[in-house]
């Protein structure tokens, strides 16, 4: 295998995430090389040859041209696999470039097993192998599925790419932060998440109120928030917040992988959920099978009790 | 303005899934099916856009699939979408992102299609790669993964979501692709006058042999259960002595983070 690795930079920085392909360049075996649109500033700490475009020229998001300096590189290095992250700029690009090369595209990858791509299926409940019929392959590798555990160093051997720049069809206009925290739910010991098993937005001082018990914070999943049920800083995932808690507990969370993304470095995952097989089990420490509508209130007072008289 | 509303009927997420005798998919006959939830979006921009220039529009709800799949189009009608279009095909589960985007592109090539909506992925196979794809196959421009749209004068100012919270806002002409990303809007249910309206409202059917027929290029090998870590403590069985059993642990959870 010939692999390019696509790197991402944004606000002329190179995003940590691109060091995750290394890892699944090593997994694969055979050649790399990388790709990136980018400045001086996003070059990464890594040996072997980078096809560099400048992003003063293309823009940090123009999918139209940087599919086609990908694709140039691409051909100029020979590879047999594109391989991006998969983030909201890898699933933009790798498709177009999939379509460029001709190219199978295999989604979300989280394991290489004897030559074909595993990867999930059904919000985790189930997984696949996938077999390609083509020439070349574009890959986008699940976030955290390839880690190393080396620090990143060296430095690349550096050829330009150039290609005839044209005006944008989809214009950057500019970037939009975050919108202000508040609540911290990183620096958090507890936290109790609620998630669309709740029900209904009446439930949330239930969750609430356990989080209370609990001395915690409260988060809560996407749904949850793209609902109005919580604003947008309880959130936790990947678009949402990164935390580390002693203890988490997770009340009708289904467990997709941008969920997990932002909850399992905790140390101890309670899940609460009506369903045996919810791939929150396979994070969870300990899960119970159970209404959370019923069950938290009756925890809550379980809990509650337990704090006054010790 | 032509609207295309391309939606999935994907399995309901929280059914019990078994795996088919050749390994290579599940079962179907256990399981309920409902639109994947990111088309919902879409077909609500759809409507709104609708809306927003006084019901000019003409929307139109694609769905490839089995007879089965004409439910999910009819509730998209009943939601404003004005007409369905069915391509039938037995076989879709079958077919991979290229397959299925080639279908939707040989159906729209041709139609003059304004704004072609998609969710930006589907719950089941989450490969994010299909109106990519089909914007590719009719030469649009495509933007993806947006949680805002507003549309004046044929441009479309959006908001792209980034990592962390971030968003990008990028600005595109019609004609164009555009991929939607849970929380773009608030789909609404549809209206009991609403749903008696769209029994009445046409969806056409089309034989899958009558497009383009594009040779398939990656395939599921193998589809099987996650093998557990079994670490997960399952605590099944009556509600008190559930409370009992996890009460003695949180208490030592408890007096640690105390
Ligand atoms: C690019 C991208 C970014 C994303 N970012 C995030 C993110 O940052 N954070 C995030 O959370 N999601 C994120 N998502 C969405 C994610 O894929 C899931 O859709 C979401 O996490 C599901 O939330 P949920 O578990 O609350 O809901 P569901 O998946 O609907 O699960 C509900 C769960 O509740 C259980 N349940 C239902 N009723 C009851 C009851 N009465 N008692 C007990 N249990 C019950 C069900 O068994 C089920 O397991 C993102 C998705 C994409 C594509």
């Amino acid at each position: 295998m010939k692999t390019l690795l696509v790197l991402e930079c944004r606000g002329g920085r190179l995003r940590e995430e691109s060091y995750e392909l290394f890892a699944f360049a090593e997994a694969l075996g055979g050649e790399r090389a990388m790709v990136l649109i980018g400045g001086e500033g996003a070059v990464p700490k890594a040996s072997r040859r980078l096809y560099l475009a400048d992003a003063a020229r293309y823009g940090e998001y123009d999918p139209d041209q940087h599919a086609k300096i990908i694709v140039e590189a691409a051909r100029r290095e020979g590879s047999d696999c594109v391989a991006f992250v998969h983030s909201s700029y890898g699933w933009d690009l790798a498709p177009r470039v999939a379509s460029a090369l001709g190219a199978a595209q295999v989604s979300e990858v989280l394991g290489v097993k004897e030559g074909a791509f595993e990867v999930g299926c059904c919000n985790g409940k189930l997984r696949r192998t996938m077999a390609t019929d083509t020439e070349r392959v574009v890959i986008t590798v699940q976030g955290g599925a390839f880690l190393s555990w080396e620090e990143p160093s060296g430095s690349p051997e550096i050829v330009a790419v150039e290609i005839a720049a044209e005006p944008p069809r989809i214009e950057l206009v500019g970037y939009e932060a975050a919108e202000a925290k508040t609540v911290d739910l990183g620096s958090a010991e507890v936290v109790v998440s609620a998630g669309r098993g709740i029900g209904k937005k009446e439930n949330i001082p239930l969750i609430a109120e356990l989080a209370k018990a609990l001395g915690g914070e409260l988060g809560a999943s996407r749904p949850v928030v793209d609902a109005g049920w919580l604003d947008h800083s309880h959130q936790v995932g990947s678009t949402g917040q990164v935390v580390r808690p002693r203890l988490y507990v997770a009340c009708g969370i289904s467990g997709a992988i941008q969920h997990l993304a932002g909850m399992k470095g905790a140390e101890y995952v309670v899940a609460i959920n009506k369903d045996k097989d919810a791939p929150i089990g396979e994070v969870a420490d300990v899960l119970v099978v159970a209404d959370v509508v019923q069950f938290v209130p009756a925890l809550t007072a379980r809990m509650q009790q337990y704090a006054m008289t010790g | 303005m032509k609207i295309l509303v391309c939606i999935k009927q994907v399995p309901d997420m929280e059914c019990r899934f078994r795996v088919n005798g050749a390994g290579t998919w599940y079962e179907e006959g256990d399981l309920a099916f409902r639109i994947n939830e990111y088309d919902e979006y879409a077909v609500e921009q759809a409507v709104r856009l609708k809306e927003q220039l006084g019901g000019e529009p003409e929307v139109t709800v694609l769905s490839i699939g089995p007879d089965r799949v004409q439910e999910s189009i009819r509730k998209t009608l009943a939601m404003g979408g004005d007409q369905g279009v069915h391509i039938r095909d037995e076989a879709a589960a079958t077919k991979d992102p290229w397959q299925i985007a080639a279908l939707i592109a040989s159906y729209a090539r041709g139609k003059g299609f304004d704004l072609v909506l998609t969710g930006m992925q589907s719950q089941d196979r989450g490969s994010a790669q299909v109106g990519v794809l089909v914007a590719e196959m009719l030469g649009y421009p495509c933007a993806t993964t947006l949680v805002g749209f507003s549309y004046d004068d044929g441009v479309v100012t959006a908001r792209r979501e980034l990592e962390g919270g971030t968003k990008a806002v990028v600005r595109f002409r019609l004609p164009a692709v555009a991929t939607c990303q849970l929380g773009l809007n608030v789909p609404r249910y549809p209206t009991l006058p609403n749903i008696m309206k769209a029994k009445r409202k046409e969806i056409e059917a089309i034989a899958v042999s009558s497009l383009a027929d594009e040779p398939r290029r990656a395939g599921t090998r193998l589809l099987y259960l996650p093998q557990k870590r079994g670490s997960a403590r399952v605590i099944e069985g009556e509600m008190s002595s559930q409370l009992e059993e996890l009460v003695e642990i949180l208490k030592t959870k408890c007096a640690s983070t105390r």
